[in-house]
């Protein structure tokens, strides 16, 4: 089976720093692939290069087989590809329901929005997602909201647009434990209707806990790919891990 | 209950408009107790009407500019650059009104999109851009004209005149027109793909970008509607005037500005009003005058203005600071 995304061989410049350096990389139907790295290893502009935001400079992106040609986030959506970003990718000042149709509003021909059709939905997500500890209505700001919620606001925008591959840049991060539950058990949920899930993250034990297959990119290069089976514990992971950056130096 | 809930919800969703209304009605009440016998006149309004509404045309579409963090100087000169176009064409070219009308909003349109293009790809900020816009524009107008004016008295005998301009039950057309305007800006601000990206823009451009909006191209957009909203202004002026002159417009930079910002519409992007810069035109324009018919001095006019302006601006600070 052809897998959902295969990058082959990207690299991306940045003036003159090499921040991807010819990166391969597949993720296929129905597994969680977990990418783990030190920080300033390049895994965030891998996955911004992966959906869209930045085009590479070499290499080339296959989706579904076929090869994608003028990538941008734009053709990552319609592909069936979410994205929760570690910044969260939110507009504050704007309600929870445009941040939720962000970039894909239920629309009427001539581009009107189906305001109430859209309403309706994010009240739907957000209650089903129950990121929201209190009675939040759809129509409240963003920049209202606490960490998680807002973290609720982002996977609900993921997950509405039925999405085929689903990926989590460090959704973790600043979340309380009983947020971060939330976040495994959402993984867990969409792993469980045969989704797949790229999840980034620089805490191995979250990483370990819901992969099925692990990638570790170091300054810019995959140095290593593992399967699950090939490591019985998150500490034997950080051992295999810390052995092949420091054989790459 | 469920009725004190709604009273409730609606003022909070709409307390930048809201406000800028209290404001119209405080500047209105004033005028009214202050001299009743000019501002119970409908001949004085009817005078201000004819204003209003080009006003309307040119603060709209800055609703949208500044709303989605840029701000665009240059309608200013673009609004007699259209209006030279208009005039032009029926006055040396000899072409039907209506074509040369359409023409007038092309125009205002390129000069929009010209802006948008500098901004998005020479990547120079829009104050910086739209300021030389500005003068370039109204020295090219200086030059081709050679400060001279063009008279266009004969449209009156055309249908576009009355259709435009003429009364409608006593009532200015252009302030219908403004009002049809009004309407569909609303539902292009509010319900439309347009408005909200533009909103999503100002607040957050990266995370825009990221969720597949096309910034660059819904900016030129905008900078392109802020054109036809100058173009429109520029030619009912003349209409008005039956008239158009090189300086034609530039009073209307600062008070069109002003009539946003008093409209409640905040620096900083990502929010606006369009009815709040309905109620904050008609400030301005009853401002303008306002303070004379009150048997006050001309010279107090600016006066009055900046004062209206630093109050309102005070105001509109109880609604909050920019949430992040």
């Amino acid at each position: 089976m052809e897998p959902i995304i295969e990058l082959r061989n990207i690299s991306k410049n940045f003036g003159g720093i090499t921040a991807l350096n010819s990166v391969s990389l597949e993720v296929n139907e129905g597994e969680v692939v977990g990418l783990i790295g030190d920080n300033g290893a390049g895994k965030s502009t891998l996955i911004k290069t992966l959906v869209g935001v930045h085009q590479p400079d070499l290499g080339e992106i296959f989706i579904r087989g076929q090869r994608a040609d003028n990538w941008n986030a734009k053709k990552a959506r319609e592909a069936k590809i979410e994205t929760v970003f570690q910044d969260r990718a939110l507009t504050p000042q704007q309600s929870i329901v445009w941040n939720i149709f962000m970039g894909k509003e239920l629309r009427y021909p001539l581009g009107f929005i189906r305001v109430k059709e859209q309403q309706d939905q994010a009240n739907r997500i957000i209650r089903e997602i129950g990121f929201t500890s209190k009675l939040i209505d759809a129509k409240s700001q963003v920049g209202n909201l606490s960490g998680g919620e807002r973290q609720g606001v982002a996977i609900a925008r993921a997950i509405y647009n039925d999405a085929e591959l689903i990926i989590l840049d460090e959704p973790t991060t600043a979340l309380s434990l009983i947020e971060t539950q939330k976040v495994f058990d959402f993984v867990n949920n969409i792993k469980a209707k045969g989704r797949s899930v790229l999840f980034i993250g620089h805490n191995i034990f979250h990483v370990f806990d819901i992969s099925d297959r692990f990638v570790i990119l170091d300054r810019g290069k995959v140095v290593h790919q593992l399967e699950k089976s090939d490591v019985d514990s998150p500490e034997n992971l950080i051992k295999i891990m810390k052995e092949t950056v420091e054989k790459g130096e | 209950m469920n009725k004190e809930y709604t009273i409730n919800s609606f003022i909070s969703e709409n307390s930048r408009p809201l406000s800028s209304l209290f404001y119209f009605v405080l500047i209105m009440t004033i005028f009214f107790t202050s001299s009743p016998e000019v501002f119970f006149s409908p001949k004085f309004h009817q005078a201000v009407l004819t204003v209003y509404p080009i006003i309307i045309f040119l603060v709209i579409p800055l609703v949208f500019v500044v709303t989605m963090g840029e701000i665009d100087l240059s309608f200013a000169s673009n609004f007699a650059f259209a209006s030279w176009i208009f005039s032009l064409l029926i006055k040396t070219f000899s072409i039907d009104p209506f074509l040369a009308f359409l023409f007038g909003i092309l125009a205002g349109a390129f000069i929009g999109v010209l802006m948008g293009c500098l901004v998005v790809y020479g990547r120079i900020s829009s104050l910086v851009a739209s300021l030389g816009a500005l003068f370039l524009i109204r020295g090219f107008l200086f030059v081709v004209s050679d400060s001279k004016s063009i008279t266009i008295i004969e449209i009156r005998n055309h249908w576009i005149y009355d259709l435009l301009v003429g009364k409608f039950f006593g009532l200015p057309m252009q302030f219908i027109w403004a009002g049809i305007f009004v309407i569909i800006s609303y539902f292009l601000y509010h319900r439309h793909v347009f408005g909200a990206h533009i909103h999503h823009i100002g607040d957050n451009p990266e995370s825009a970008a990221q969720m597949g909006i096309n910034v660059d191209r819904t900016r030129i957009f905008c900078f392109m509607f802020c054109g036809i909203g100058a173009a429109l202004a520029g030619m009912f002026s003349t209409l008005v005037n039956f008239t158009w002159w090189p300086t034609q417009g530039f009073g209307y930079l600062l008070l069109a500005l002003a009539s946003v910002f008093v409209g409640g519409t905040p620096t900083w992007g990502g929010v606006g009003t369009i009815f709040g810069a309905v109620f904050g035109s008609g400030v301005i324009a009853y401002m303008e005058t306002g303070i004379v018919a009150m048997g006050w001095s001309g010279l107090w006019r600016q006066f009055f203005n900046g004062l209206i302006i630093i109050l309102a601006l005070l105001g509109h600070r109880f609604h909050g600071n920019r949430i992040r």
